[in-house]
Parts: C-alpha cells; structure tokens; sequence
C-alpha cells in the first residue's frame, strides 16, 4: 500500500527531516565544541553566519513535522475503509503492531518540535545566543527521534495490506482480527468527569496565575508545564471516557478519531486544535522559565514563558468550554 | 505583538514591491510552479472524483452477489439452488439474476445482455443503453439484429434509451425481457447467471456470507464493501504511480528552483547589500526571502488548483485522461461531481511547497548572510 499519495507524503515529510537534522548534526558538534562568542576567530565568525542557516531548517522540519501530524491522523482515517472490521483511524492503526507506536512516536516529535521552535525564539531574540549550546544538543537528540519516527512509519505502510478480491479463486474473507477492534477502553464516566474537571481547571488557573503574576518563578513554570502535560493526558482521557459518548450518543462508542470524521461535522476538530496549542504552549512556558537564570535572558525568558502560559490558559480554557458545551448540547443522558 | 505584525505587513510590502520589479524572473517561476501544482492536482482530484463516482454507483448495488464455482471458473445457477440457500436471518430479499456479454462483430464493442428484475421488458423489445444509441445512431422506435450464438438473427424494436445520468454503469447495457434473453443465448431453463442477496444490516453481511460458504460450499460470495474496497485500492495505486512516475518532475521544479533562488542577479546582491548597509540584520533578509517563497507558493497553489479544478471538472481531464481512466470501446462519458477534499489539499501542499521550500532554503541563507562590504565594493 506504498503507493498512496498521503503515505508518499509522509514519507517524503518524514525522510526529508531526518536527512535535513542529519546533515545539521556535524555543524551541531562544531558548535557544541568550539563555540565562543568573546572570540572573534575566522571558525567562529563562520559558525555565527552558519547557525542562520540550520536554524531555519530546523525550523523547517518542525514545521513540517506540525503539518506531518495531522496529516498522519487524517490519513489513517481515510485508510480505515480498506481493512475489514475498521471503522475509523483506530481500526486503520491496529491494523499492524506499528501503527500506535507510529502514531506516539509522531506525536513526540510533534513537541519536542514546538519546544524547541519555542526555544529558537527566545535564543533570537536575546543579543548574545545565550541558548545556542542547548538548542544545538536538542538538535541531536532530535535526530534519533526523527529516524525512529521513519522507521515506524515505514515500517507501518509498508506492512499494510488493504482486504480486496482476489483475482480468481473465492472471495477473500479474512478473518476479522481482534486487534482491529474499533473501541477503545476507558474509565467510567463519573469518575472520569471528576478528574478531567479538576485536572483542567488546575492547568487553566496554574496557567493564568503565571501569565498575571509579578513573580513569575522558575518553579510556578515548572508547575505550568508538568500540569499542561497532565492536562494533556487528562483532555484525552476525558474525551475517550465521555466527551465521545455525549457527541455520538451512543453510551459505548469510545473512539477519538470518530469525531474528526464529517459524520460528526468535524467536531472533534474543534476539541483537539485548542488543546493540543495549549498543551505545545504549556510545555514549552515550562521549558523556558529554566532559561530565566541567564543574564541576557533574566527579562526576556518569564515574559516568553508568561506570553505562552497565557496561551495554554486560553487554549485549555477553550477546550473546557468546547468539551462543556458538547456534553450539555447532547440528548444523551449518562448520569442521572 | 502589534508591532510584531506591523513589522511583518512592512516586509510583505516591500517583497510583493520587489517581486513587481523583477517581473519576467518571478514570472518564469510563477509558470513553472503552477504547471506542477496543476498537474498534480489535476490527478489528485480526478481520482478522488472517479473514487467517489464508484461509491456512489456502488451504492444501489446488492450487497452480496452469490457466484457457483466449478473447478474454480463461473458457472450457472442450477434450478433448486436457491432453494438450498433457504431463508437466512437478516436477508431481506433473494433474486436470481440473468446477463451475459454479447459481442458485436459490427462495433467490435462488447454489450451486457440484462433481464432487469425491478421493471419489464416486452417480448420483442429491448431498452438500450446511451453508448449503443450513440454509436450505432439508434432511437426509440427503431429496430435492431442481432446474430446470436446459435446463428440465428433475432430482431428486436428499441423502445426506450435508458437516461444519460446513469451512463456510467448503463452505458452498453441492453435490456430484454426474460424469455428473449433465454431464446437469444439458449440459456437452460430454470438457471441464473447469479444470485443477488440484499441485506439491511451492514453489520450482518459478513455472517451471512460466511453462512453462505457454510451452506453452499461451491459458492463464492463478493461482498460490495469488498468490490468498493478493490475499487478504491485501485484508483489510489494509479493515482501513486501516477506520483512516482511525476516525482521526477518534482525533482527537477526542486533543482530549478534551487537555481533561481541562488542565482542572484548582481542587482538583487548590491539590493541586499544595501539593505543591510542601512541597518537590516540578517533575520530580517531571510525573513523577506521567506514572505517571497511564501507569495509565489501560495500564489501558484491558488493558480494551479484552480486551473486544475477547471480542467477535471470542465474540461474533462483532456489531458491525462487515458492513463488514469483505463479504457474501453464503449467508454461511458460522464461527468464528474466536483468535490474538493482535505487530505488531498494538504497532500499536495506537502508535495509541492516542500520541495520548493527546502530547495530555496541553502539559497536564500548564502544571500542574506552576504556583506555588505564585499557586495558594493564588488
């Protein structure tokens, strides 16, 4: 099934950043190396003028890897109608052991890349790269997870085999595997309601007390980030155990690829854009704040990482209200 | 963050400014661009389109269509054998079906000889499909002969040609009543071609097939999600070959933009060298360079998609229409239903914007890192 124009693209998406981040890791070594800004030798001059370049393009591959992310959702949804017994992206991803892995791995790569294009920012903006080395060792490790995010997604594609007749003797009944079940477990709807409530409302209040405070610590970003990333899993949680529920109204169908589909007027889009910015926003508030002890950065990080905490605020605050709004909107009655 | 945006307008002023002064130059990649981005979206769309074309002729179909099998090849329906399949839990209604192809030594063409189930057909006459109107200049009221297997030639009057909108699964059907279709091809008595089951529950048409095998083992039942599942898989490895065989040409827009892009002529160099004579930084040259790739990409995804959609959707798909839509001699011809889907836009995105965008990324830094010094002296 390698022949399909979205898996061609993610591949070539997937191939070209590694290639890119490879080709960026031996000057990534030079820098980690001979860095020095009080010198005002020919190396470094050249490796000030070089740093332009791989900073865009690694900028570049984040870029691409924001855009490879949905695009592999989407896709694994459009491919569901090719295997038999998968209704949606669930069933298309189980159709091999590959498939999750692929999907995590792709949705890692997705933050490490918001973080560090968070990171690239605020480095721009001081006078001095204050975070040249650290953004340099992120570089590196980026690339492993780059290669690991190929091999998945090849490995993923190239083992899908769509159910279609066979030339000549007998239709092809394949059995209906297990694995490619189309529902997903989840908790029981009270207790999920208690903890996604209480989780989101912890990030969105975490979140908007470090936008507003005076102080802006290091430890309340840190809190922000570790909570957005809490949130994060909660907001899914949540959307499995009973935002799906109240939007199909159906009191077993779990799945969160579902809602993404027209049937459902893309609601889940609705859903999942907000709290993915919020949660990329969080995290990265939380990364920067451990920048705040550089001198050149000692003004400029918690104003960064305040502006970023205001998006998660806002962002997960959104989601919240979205999430609400289709529960309180369904003519499903799950608790009495 | 206003200030950040006012600092951005002033730049796409500027570079949209710079671009109007260089005009056969941005022109010629302008052109070139767009070609790509038409022909890839011309296939894209056109294969989206024949997907959806099958679904929705698909759709009215029965959903299991019961074959016999000897020694692996299609055989007749015995008489009692649809007796055997019995009632079966969830089947809303059993038929067997007659058709067989007809070859027309006249055409050279190939006719689908059917005895339609939901309507009747006189003796003696027949309804015709809107290819065979067309080809042999027929019309309702004429008649026609046909030679058949036997020898004989059998005369039938043309009572009605079936509509135009149905032409794709019409377009060389032949209609004939059921005892003409047993006399013209001297089919046995009692037997069918095949057995058409129609079942409500789509959750339901797995198990009755795999009770039909059970009861039946001789059978081979198609199931319509497969045959759309087949159809699918097909139109999308054409449409991927489609793309490898044109990755080539993707390639080479990537090296001729790559030309372009580092190719600066003298005057663009002093330009950039007096930019950053009167204070620009370097982010500030690359971030012009950026909004530049950003306006001509845009503009020629805009311009090739739309030049695109005109094509598929009203200009038939002139030209590359035999690669893609196979072939036969009575093609139906047929419209497509326009349709413009998500995956797609942001596939070809991905296929074009990319490598314009990596190609001009090299490029773009050698330009903006130049100094001023050198530029102006030189």
């Amino acid at each position: 099934m390698i022949f399909q124009p979205a898996i061609i693209a993610l591949l070539l998406a997937a191939g070209l950043s590694l290639v890119m981040l490879a080709a960026a890791s031996p000057f990534a070594l030079q820098v980690l190396r001979h860095w020095d800004l009080g010198s005002g030798s020919e190396r470094q001059l050249r490796l000030e003028r070089m740093t332009y370049l791989f900073s865009m393009l690694v900028a570049l591959v984040c870029g691409l890897q924001l855009l490879a992310t949905l695009l592999f959702v989407f896709n694994a949804d459009k491919m569901s109608v090719m295997f038999v017994g998968a209704m949606c992206a669930v069933g298309a991803l189980n159709a091999n052991e590959y498939g999750f892995p692929a999907l995590y791995a792709q949705l890692v790569l997705f933050f490490v890349a918001t973080s560090w294009l968070a990171v690239n920012r605020l480095d721009n903006s001081a006078r001095d790269y204050p975070l040249i080395r650290v953004k340099y060792v992120l570089l590196l490790t980026y690339v492993p997870l780059a290669a690991l995010v190929l091999w998945l997604q090849f490995n993923y594609f190239i083992r899908l085999e769509a159910d279609v007749i066979t030339s000549c003797c007998g239709s092809m009944f394949s059995e209906e595997a297990d694995t490619v079940a189309s529902e997903v477990s989840a908790m029981a709807p009270r207790d999920a309601m208690i903890l996604f409530y209480a989780v989101m409302s912890a990030a969105i209040l975490l979140a908007a007390w470090h936008w507003k405070s005076a102080t802006r610590g290091i430890w309340s970003g840190l809190a922000v980030g570790a909570s957005a990333i809490g949130a994060f899993f909660a907001g899914l949680m949540g959307v499995v155990a009973f935002v799906s529920l109240y939007i199909y109204e159906h009191p077993n169908h779990h799945c969160p690829f579902c809602i993404l589909k027209p049937e459902y007027d893309y609601q889940g889009y609705a859903l999942y854009v907000p709290l993915f910015t919020a949660a990329a926003a969080g995290l990265a508030a939380g990364v920067l704040t451990l920048f705040a002890r550089r001198p050149s950065l000692a003004a400029l990080a918690p104003r960064a990482s305040a502006r970023l905490a205001g998006i998660a605020a806002l962002g997960f605050a959104l989601f919240l209200a979205v999430a609400s709004f289709m529960v309180l909107n369904s003519n499903l009655i799950l608790l009495d | 963050m206003n200030r950040w945006i006012e600092k951005q307008r002033h730049l796409i002023d500027f570079t949209a400014n710079s671009l109007a002064r260089r005009k056969a130059r941005s022109l010629g990649l302008l052109v070139v661009y767009t070609l790509l981005v038409f022909v890839l979206a011309s296939v894209s769309l056109y294969t989206h389109a024949l997907r959806n074309e099958a679904t929705r002729v698909l759709a009215g179909t029965p959903e299991i269509v019961l074959q016999r099998l000897i020694a692996g090849r299609h055989d007749l329906i015995p008489p009692g054998y649809m007796d055997s399949v019995g009632r079966l839990r969830g089947v809303q209604k059993i038929e067997g079906r007659l058709w067989g192809y007809y070859y027309d030594s006249v055409m050279k063409a190939n006719y689908t000889f059917m005895v339609p189930t939901d309507r009747t057909v006189a003796d003696g006459e027949i309804i015709v499909g809107p290819a065979l109107e067309r080809s042999r200049g027929l019309a309702a009221g004429n008649g026609i002969s046909f030679r058949s297997y036997s020898g004989e030639l059998h005369t039938f009057i043309i009572t009605e040609v079936l509509p135009h909108e149905s032409e794709l699964v019409s377009a060389d059907l032949v209609l004939m009543s059921e005892a003409d279709f047993r006399r013209f091809f001297t089919y046995p008595e009692g037997q069918y071609t095949d057995i058409a089951l129609w079942v409500a529950n789509p959750r339901e048409v797995r198990n009755v097939g795999l009770k039909l095998m059970e009861k039946l083992p001789d059978s081979r039942p198609i199931l319509r999600e497969e045959v759309l599942r087949t159809y699918a898989s097909i139109f999308d490895w054409r449409e991927g070959m489609m793309l490898a065989l044109l990755s080539a040409a993707i390639l080479a827009f990537g090296i001729f933009a790559w030309e372009k892009a580092a190719g600066l002529s003298a005057e663009e160099k002093r330009e950039i060298g007096i930019l950053k004579a009167i204070g620009w930084e370097t982010g500030d040259v690359i971030a012009m360079k950026f909004w530049e790739g950003l306006l001509i990409s845009l503009l020629a995804f805009l311009l090739g998609y739309v030049a695109a959609y005109i094509h598929v959707f009203h200009g038939n798909f002139a030209l590359l229409q035999p690669v893609l839509k196979g072939w036969a001699v009575l093609y139906p011809s047929f419209s497509l239903t326009p349709k413009i889907d998500g995956l797609q836009v942001a596939t070809l995105f991905l296929f074009t914007v990319l490598p314009y965008t990596a190609a001009t990324l090299v490029p773009i830094w050698s330009a903006a890192t130049t100094d001023p010094d050198t530029v102006m002296r030189g």
